[in-house]
């Protein structure tokens, strides 16, 4: 099953936070070069899936592999190949745009020679060229999503991670990083994994999705398949959306444990943010 | 450009093309990463106080009110033995200390900062170790309070303090700076690290940075200190980092072996200290 084109692989991935199974067996398997969408409601566990893959959250080896490299045993392997957007505002306000992407630049040792014109490109790639020397405090919300893609571009990454990258934008901006994101992918082939709840977007830009709750997922395929899937189980014409897939799949009982305080809260504060 | 791309880049509107982003930067490797670390961590603070000097400006109100007020009127009363030196000239290398330490306790709750906005994260997804953050941070803080130390001399100088212009002596009086700064900001970030959270940081940082002041010789003699305030001072970094200063500035006499010794030996544990408690940040 894992061969050396599979961008990640989790194999029985589970997490804990004290009592609560936040990621609990998780089986996911994302082929090099798609477009791959987890979904699910706030607390399904995507944000914590996604910090084991990235190496944030300490996970047991054989777990988790990101291009053949065992994220328990492989750290620094692993995230050479990983570019990642966090779901809040992470770009620093008291740094040009040019500053920022340089940051990476430099961290991820790309030889001082060819730093300007890389970070340049990578400017320009997200269509920041004219605004890269101001501070990026006085970007839009949708600017400072565009400038993390620029951050996580500027060194080559196989694998782009991007956790809720549209939260709290408005219909025009989430088109925008959108957009963004597929140009990127064309330009580069590149892996993307992208958690969202925004059930339309994945829909419209990924290639396949996992739909996820309680910890695991519940569905998987292509949007076309899972609405097709249900159609024939309820027998009927109409194609549904994902999110009647996702009803399907969940049950009942979707409110009880979607998003804790905090999640709630960080959620709100990326909102306020973008603005 | 051995590697096609999948497809031609789309952006060619912009007037560049995407051609350095295709291949992925060699890694450097061994020894090299870490001052390669260090260095850029040092950059982001020297680029953020180029846009906004506000901090710098208003960090030299405190430490100038010190010696002004402080300074000048024990100067008059005498009340300190000083081994024959002008109070404000004794004083003023406890200042650039006590402003020095002010700035690295900072650290950790920029940190937290760092946490919650999520750019701590971003960091420890990229070829960084743990270690080699907390050390970058380390050195940012020295960069940072080496300034604030050149701000606080001037002031001195201006007020008449009679210091020395030696280059060598001025270079270690910025050896002492950084590595007493990188110590306070480690320790500071260890304690984000128990803690994790801003609230209950900034109280610590409140209760802690008075005591380690008052208790260190930065403003008196330890000679004429009660007994346990002697231990506490014995203990304290800061002390070491005055003595070193107060040699090396004014030329009174000092055990600069043992205060570098100190200092490099706490810097380095603490160090330590702060880069294992920094995955409780990540989590």
């Amino acid at each position: 099953m894992t061969t050396d084109t599979t961008a990640v692989a989790c194999t029985g991935l589970s997490y804990r936070f004290g009592d609560t199974k936040a990621v609990d067996g998780l089986d996911l398997t994302v082929a090099e070069g798609e477009v791959f969408g987890l979904l699910g409601p706030n607390g399904a566990g995507k944000t914590t899936a996604i910090r084991c893959i990235t190496t944030l959250l300490p996970v047991p080896a054989g777990m988790v592999r990101v291009f053949g490299h065992d994220t328990g045993r492989e750290r620094m392997a692993v995230r050479r190949l990983l570019g990642y957007v966090p779901q809040q505002l992470s770009a620093d306000s008291g740094l040009t745009g040019r500053e920022n992407v340089e940051l990476f630049a430099r961290v991820f040792d790309v030889p001082r020679r060819e730093r300007a014109a890389r970070v340049a490109e990578a400017l320009a790639a997200v269509g920041l060229a004219d605004a890269a020397d101001r501070l990026a405090g006085t970007y839009s919300g949708g600017m400072v999503r565009r400038l993390e893609l620029a951050q996580a571009l500027v060194s080559a990454p196989r694998l782009l991670i991007l956790d809720e990258p549209t939260i709290g934008l408005d219909p025009i901006a989430r088109t925008g990083v959108w957009d963004q994101i597929d140009s990127v992918r064309a330009a580069t082939g590149m892996t993307v994994l992208v958690t969202t709840h925004y059930m339309d977007e994945a829909d419209q830009h990924c290639d396949r999705v996992g739909l996820m709750h309680r910890g695991r997922i519940r569905a998987l395929g292509t949007p076309d398949e899972l609405r097709r899937g249900l159609a024939e189980r309820q027998g009927t014409e109409a194609l549904p959306t994902l999110e009647d897939v996702f009803r399907d799949v969940a049950g009942s009982g979707l409110d009880d444990r979607s998003g804790g305080f905090r999640d709630v809260r960080s959620t709100r504060r990326t909102a306020n943010r973008v603005g | 450009m051995s590697e096609a791309p999948a497809a031609p880049p789309t952006e060619s509107a912009e007037g560049t093309g995407t051609s350095l982003l295709l291949t992925p930067p060699r890694p450097r490797s061994g020894w090299r990463l870490l001052p390669a670390r260090v260095v850029a961590m040092c950059a982001v603070e020297l680029q953020k106080l180029r846009h906004d000097r506000t901090e710098l400006y208003t960090r030299a109100i405190q430490p100038a009110l010190w010696l002004l007020i402080f300074g000048q009127t024990f100067t008059r009363i005498r009340a300190i033995p000083t081994g024959g030196i002008p109070y404000i000239d004794y004083l003023a290398p406890g200042i650039i200390a006590q402003s020095a330490m002010f700035i690295a306790i900072f650290y950790g709750i920029q940190i937290i900062w760092e946490r919650d906005a999520g750019v701590l994260n971003k960091l420890l997804v990229t070829p960084t170790p743990r270690s080699a953050l907390i050390t970058g941070k380390a050195f940012a803080a020295g960069v940072k309070s080496l300034i604030q130390a050149v701000v606080v001399i001037v002031i001195a100088a201006i007020l008449g303090v009679s210091l020395t212009w030696n280059p060598l002596k001025l270079l270690g009086v910025g050896l002492a700076v950084v590595l007493a700064s990188a110590f306070f900001s480690c320790l500071s970030m260890s304690i984000a690290g128990i803690v994790l959270s801003r609230d209950r940081l900034m109280g610590i940082g409140q209760a802690i940075t008075m005591p380690l002041f008052f208790g260190s010789n930065a403003l008196y003699p330890v000679a004429i200190m009660p007994g346990w305030l002697q231990v506490v001072s014995r203990i304290n970094p800061l002390s070491y980092q005055v003595d070193a200063l107060r040699g090396l500035l004014l030329g009174t006499p000092a055990h600069l072996g043992l205060d570098f010794g100190v200092l490099a030996v706490a810097a380095a544990l603490g160090i330590t200290a702060a880069s294992a408690l920094l995955g409780r940040l990540a989590r």
